[in-house]
C-alpha cells in the first residue's frame, strides 16, 4: 500500500486515488468499502478510485485516513459467481474473431471459459466493464461506432467485455445477446454486475 | 390529491431534488437540481423540507394550472409575470405563466407539499444523460403534489443576490490531470475570457475561446469525476460539468470549480462571459 497509491486533487469534495493496475484498484476498492470512512461515494475505474466526501468532511483529514487503509487480499467479492446466459448471435462475431486471430467458435468458447470480474461501471447505469484473467483480450473498437446498440447486447473491446443495459450508441464489437436484464431499477442493487463481482457467461441455444 | 396540469412546458422543464448520491459505482450519476441553493431556497420559502422535489425551468416558458388552491415560491432566474423569492397563492383553475428571464438561466418552482412523482432509486430527479427519473415535463402532463405539515415561514421576500448577465469570475483549483498541460496552457485557462456556448445543457457548460494545447499525448484511462470538473477534450475547449455529468470520463480534468460555486455556473446563459481565476490559496 501507500507507495503505489497516489492521491490527486479532484475539487472541493473529491480525492482521486491512482493505482498501478486494475487488480490494485479492485483490492483497494474492496478495502475502502469495508473501511469506516466519512465518504458519500466511491467510483472505481480502470486505474483510479474517486473518493467523494460530504461537505462536512475535511479533505486533508480524509487524505491521511485513506493512506491508512491497506488493500484487501482479494479484489473479487467472496461468494458466488454471477452467471449470465448469452446467445452468441452478435453481428460482429466473425469480424471480432478475425481481429483476435481465431475462429468464431473459439472466440465463443474463450468468452465462456474466461473468469471475468466486474472492474467498474460507467457509460450508462449498470454498464459494467468486465476484465478477464486467462486470455490476453485486446479487441480493437469498431472503426465507426453504431448509433444504436440493442439492449442486452454482449460486446468486447480492448481488455473488456460488457453487456449494454439499454439501447444506446456504442463502438464495441457485438458478439451476443444476454437473456437477462443487467439493470432493473426495481431490483436491489439495480445493477446485476457491480464492481468486484465474478462473472461467467453461459451459452444458450 | 392536488394536481398540476402542464399547459406549456417551456424549453426544458424537469422535476428535480438533490439527486441520487451513492450509486456512482453502478454507473449512476447523482443528478439533481443544477442550482441546488436556489432549489433549497424555493422549498424553504413555503415550509417544504429541502428534499422535496421542485420544477427546474430553463429560460422560463412554463404555464400550468392547479386543481385546488396551492402555495408556491420561485427562486433562481426571475421570470416576468410571476412573483419571485416570495411565497404566493394560486387559486384552483387559475393559470400561472412564466415569461423568459432577463438574467440567469434556471428558475425553481416549489409547490407546498412538493412535486410527488414516483421516486427512482430514492430521488425524483430527471437525469437527462442516463434517462433515469421522471420524463421531461411536457404539455398535458398532470403532476401530483404531496402534502406537508411543516409551518409556512413568515418571510415576505428572501434577500438573496440574483443572477446577472455580467462577466462571471469563478475560482479554479488544479485538477487531477493538471500535469497534462504546461504552465502556458494553465495561464491561458486562467486569463482568457470564455463565452458560454449554446450547446450547454444540464450535463455541462461548454465554453468557447482560444483552445488550450495538451502537453501529453495518448489516452487517459476513464476515471471518476465530479460536478465542477473542467474537462478538456481534444478540441482544447473546456466543458464545466453540471448535475447530469457522466460518472466517469476519458478526457483529462485540468481543474475544478469549488462545489458551491457550481450553483452560480448553472445560471450562465448562452453567450454570457466567464473567466476562471486562480483560487487564492
Amino acid at each position: 500500500m501507500g507507495e503505489a497509491m497516489r492521491i490527486l486533487p479532484s475539487g472541493s469534495r473529491g480525492l482521486l486515488l491512482e493505482l498501478d493496475t486494475l487488480e490494485d484498484v479492485l483490492r483497494q476498492y474492496a478495502a475502502l468499502l469495508d473501511a469506516d470512512l466519512p465518504v458519500l461515494d466511491l467510483v472505481p475505474a480502470g486505474r483510479t478510485i474517486l473518493v467523494v466526501a460530504d461537505r462536512e468532511t475535511n479533505l486533508e483529514d480524509l487524505r491521511s485516513q485513506l493512506r491508512q487503509v491497506p488493500p484487501a487480499e482479494h479484489g473479487q467479492q467472496e461468494g458466488s459467481t454471477v452467471e449470465v446466459p448469452v446467445r452468441y448471435d452478435g453481428e460482429d462475431l466473425a469480424e471480432a474473431a478475425e481481429l483476435l486471430g481465431c475462429s468464431p467458435e473459439e472466440l465463443v468458447q474463450r468468452h465462456q471459459e474466461e473468469d471475468w470480474t466486474v472492474a467498474f461501471c460507467g457509460f450508462a447505469p449498470g454498464f459494467g466493464y468486465l476484465a478477464g484473467s486467462k486470455f490476453a483480450w485486446d479487441t480493437p473498437r469498431r472503426s465507426s461506432p453504431r448509433t444504436k446498440v440493442p439492449a442486452g447486447a454482449v460486446a468486447i473491446a480492448g481488455e473488456f467485455t460488457g453487456v449494454y443495459p439499454r439501447e444506446s450508441p456504442g463502438g464495441w464489437q457485438l458478439i451476443g445477446t444476454a437473456v437477462v436484464d443487467v439493470f432493473d431499477i426495481d431490483r436491489d442493487p439495480p445493477a446485476l454486475l457491480v464492481p468486484g463481482t465474478a462473472v461467467r457467461f453461459v451459452g444458450q441455444p | 390529491m392536488t394536481e398540476l396540469t402542464i399547459i406549456e412546458p417551456g424549453a426544458l422543464t424537469t422535476v428535480q431534488d438533490f439527486g441520487r448520491p451513492g450509486h456512482s459505482a453502478l454507473g449512476i450519476g447523482r443528478s439533481g437540481a443544477c442550482d441546488r441553493g436556489a432549489h433549497r431556497l424555493a422549498n424553504a420559502l413555503i415550509g417544504n423540507h429541502p428534499t422535496l422535489a421542485t420544477l427546474e425551468l430553463t429560460l422560463g416558458g412554463l404555464s400550468l394550472s392547479p386543481d385546488t388552491d396551492i402555495t408556491l415560491a420561485t427562486s433562481g432566474a426571475r421570470c416576468p409575470g410571476v412573483p419571485h423569492l416570495a411565497a404566493f397563492q394560486l387559486r384552483a383553475g387559475e393559470t400561472l405563466t412564466f415569461g423568459i428571464p432577463e438574467t440567469g438561466l434556471r428558475t425553481y418552482l416549489a409547490v407546498r407539499g412538493g412535486i410527488d412523482v414516483e421516486p427512482v432509486l430514492g430521488s425524483r430527479a430527471t437525469d437527462i444523460l442516463s434517462g433515469l427519473g421522471p420524463p421531461v415535463v411536457s404539455s398535458g402532463d398532470v403532476l401530483p403534489v404531496g402534502t406537508t405539515e411543516r409551518p409556512v415561514p413568515g418571510v415576505d421576500v428572501a434577500p438573496v443576490p440574483e443572477p446577472t448577465n455580467e462577466l462571471m469570475q469563478i475560482a479554479v483549483t488544479p485538477g487531477p490531470r493538471r500535469d497534462w498541460f504546461d504552465d502556458e496552457a494553465w495561464a491561458l485557462l486562467t486569463s482568457q475570457t470564455y463565452s458560454v456556448d449554446s450547446q450547454s445543457n444540464r450535463v455541462g457548460v461548454r465554453l468557447s475561446g482560444e483552445p488550450l494545447q495538451r502537453l501529453r499525448e495518448g489516452e487517459l484511462v476513464s476515471e471518476g469525476m465530479l460536478r465542477g470538473a473542467i474537462q478538456m477534450p481534444p478540441s482544447g475547449l473546456p466543458v464545466l460539468f453540471l448535475a447530469d455529468h457522466p460518472v466517469t470520463g476519458g478526457y483529462p480534468v485540468i481543474g475544478y470549480v469549488d462545489d458551491l460555486d457550481v450553483d452560480r455556473c448553472a445560471q450562465l446563459r448562452p453567450g454570457q462571459e466567464l473567466r476562471f481565476v486562480r483560487a487564492g490559496r
